[in-house]
């Protein structure tokens, strides 16, 4: 605004005879042309302002955007196609496969959870300290004094647990309406690890307030983990491999023979870092699969009895 | 009647998740089978009419002629999205405001929580180290339960319902999924956070958690009940039952797999390997509930006692 304010006040001014005429008169024609000019600037940017009424038309949207925003088929296509948050949606789906009934949604709400989870638990990794120390009093000043603190991990805690309902819905799900059979069948796999993954990061998080529930729930936990054959030393086997308190798997899991500062150290690293990173990785093969697969699978026309093929033979 | 122990159970914040179970999975599982039922309706339809099968759209869902197939994700699945996210953001903000996450004392080895339960979706394992060793319930079963659900695809070989809900086409396979999922899976859950209390010992819903509570209840082994002593000797007799129950349960299942002439055609595509493999994974699930019901109903403990390992 200030450029073309410039523009077109400057003319008028520079037009006017250099001042060798009379004063007064010379000072109405620069009034004049003030006023002039003003009327030229107020047109511009309420012309401007019209423009601003539809922003998708304006340089700064499509530089953001990249595509056109009409009502085109081609520009929604393209709207999803070639935006980096959407473009794992197809441009076009089955008609019926928006409804709810089918897919009841819980793979999605399962990856939205899991970007709260996300969220909420980078903000806590701010408070708390991952030592046997002040782990506990981390949780209480967390709690207490932290603003919104008691929300956040509350958030946190309720979102983990909605998060293992929804897995366990979406395979329920995803079995009934046979889903796993060909040719998704390795998709299927990789939503049993990521169902896995899902449960270990709940665990693994139980631990790190450092209270009784934890403590308890964890000890519980990897005393299973001395039976395991050959590998425990309480197991079937066990000792045959040398296997001591000290040795076992279970030392592996906790980095020491008892749940103490190392268990708590391993249990943070395991929670907030290493599974993270190998379940997102999953869960981008899963959703890959999912498109290169052919989409969701359905709600596909149903097939009869009498026109099951005969199987290929080897 | 013991309500306030019941109320006690029912309002622990962690054990809302649960609470939740018992509505949501007999809800869902009632949604998908409202569907099935549909599809099988018009299934049965379409087998009485094959000029009606070759017109057919072949879905319950509303048809038009001149609807297009397929519609824009752009607005019309990214708008329903949108809309979830935001209704899950309720849910979990309202939850989180009105119930606060469990802080229990700082953690203290030298004073054991009584019952010490595992997160509530662990509770099928602890429930079934009641019924086998940890070796076996801790390690054993859980791989096979992964392992078990990975190959599902590979030793499924009916091709039909996929991508519609149905029951009629899927019986056996939808019923074993029902069997494991609700039955074992579920109710063990229900059964690990309701009714196990102190010492783990079983509470029926309504009566107190007794912290005194003796219960005398003489745990006996399978080979014992059969007066047989010696070590070398309960290790055969082990083997032997063991032997039995897999021959047997080989059998029930062969019988249950090959009982119709649909399920027969099923059969006749499996290649012996998916068969050996399905066989091996049903008479092991199946083994939890047999263990169950030895030991609940004839308080057996072991079956088979040998120096490495028992079952």
């Amino acid at each position: 605004m200030a450029e073309t304010d410039g523009k077109n006040g400057a003319p008028p001014a520079a037009g006017t005879p250099a001042g060798s005429n009379g004063n007064g008169k010379n000072g109405k024609g620069k009034v004049t042309a003030l006023l002039e000019g003003g009327k030229v600037v107020r047109e511009r940017a309420a012309e401007e302002l019209k423009a601003l009424k539809q922003p998708e038309k304006t340089d700064l949207w499509k530089s953001v955007l990249r595509v056109k925003h009409d009502e085109t088929p081609r520009s929604r296509a393209l709207g999803v196609l070639s935006n980096v948050f959407l473009h794992l949606h197809p441009a076009k789906i089955n008609r019926d496969a928006v409804a709810y009934k089918y897919t009841w949604g819980m793979g999605g709400m399962t990856f939205y959870v899991y970007i709260t989870l996300v969220f909420t638990g980078t903000l806590l990794m701010f408070y708390y300290h991952p030592s046997k120390v002040v782990a506990f009093r981390d949780i209480l000043y967390l709690e207490h004094d932290v603003p919104f603190g008691k929300l956040l991990r509350n958030m946190h805690r309720w979102g983990a647990h909605l998060m293992v309902i929804m897995v366990e819905l979406h395979m329920f799900r995803v079995f009934l309406t046979g889903s796993y059979k060909p040719p998704r069948q390795f998709n299927w796999v990789v939503g049993v690890l990521l169902l896995v993954l899902t449960l270990l990061l709940s665990f693994t998080g139980y631990l790190l307030p450092d209270d009784q529930l934890g403590f308890w729930a964890v000890t519980v936990g990897t005393n299973m983990a001395r039976a395991t054959p050959l590998l425990g030393n309480d197991g079937p086997f066990g000792h045959l491999l040398g296997m001591t308190p000290f040795n076992d798997v279970r030392f592996g899991l906790l980095g020491g023979s008892i749940v103490d500062a190392n268990a708590l150290l391993r249990a943070y690293i395991w929670h907030c870092v290493a599974i993270p990173i190998i379940a997102s990785t999953f869960m981008v093969v899963h959703f890959w699969r999912v498109r290169k697969d052919g989409g969701i699978s359905g709600p596909a026309p149903v097939m009869l009895e009498s026109e099951i093929k005969e199987p290929r033979k080897l | 009647m013991d309500f306030h122990q019941l109320w006690t159970i029912f309002s622990t914040p962690d054990n809302v998740p649960i609470v939740l179970l018992l509505f949501v999975v007999p809800f869902y599982t009632w949604y998908a089978f409202r569907q099935a039922f549909a599809n099988d309706r018009l299934i049965g339809q379409l087998e009485a009419d094959p000029a009606l099968a070759k017109t057919s759209h072949r879905k319950t869902q509303a048809w038009k002629p001149g609807w297009t197939k397929e519609v824009h994700v752009w607005p019309y699945l990214l708008r329903i999205e949108f809309l979830a996210a935001i209704i899950v953001t309720v849910i979990l903000m309202v939850w989180s405001i009105t119930l606060n996450a469990p802080l229990e004392e700082p953690a203290n080895p030298t004073l054991t929580m009584n019952p010490a339960k595992a997160p509530w979706y662990f509770l099928g394992l602890q429930e079934m180290l009641v019924y086998f060793d940890p070796w076996m319930a801790g390690v054993v079963f859980p791989s096979l339960i992964i392992i078990g659900l990975m190959v599902i695809p590979y030793i499924d070989t009916n091709p039909l319902g996929n991508g519609y809900y149905t029951f009629k086409q899927r019986k056996f396979s939808i019923l074993t999924f029902i069997f494991g999922f609700i039955v074992l899976w579920v109710s063990m859950i229900v059964i690990g956070t309701i009714i196990r209390g102190p010492g783990w010992m079983w509470f029926w819903p309504g009566v107190t958690w007794d912290h005194n509570r003796l219960i005398f209840e003489v745990n006996r082994d399978l080979p014992d009940l059969f007066g047989i002593k010696g070590r070398i000797g309960k290790l055969i007799f082990g083997a032997i039952v063991m032997g039995i129950y897999f021959v047997g349960a080989w059998i029930g299942m062969h019988k249950l797999i090959t009982r119709t002439p649909f399920n027969r055609k099923i059969y006749s595509r499996m290649s012996l390997l998916q068969y050996s493999v399905m066989q091996v994974f049903l008479i092991l699930m199946l083994l939890l509930p047999v263990k169950m019901l030895l030991r609940l109903v004839f308080r057996i403990k072991y079956v088979w006692i040998t120096p490495w390992f028992n079952i």
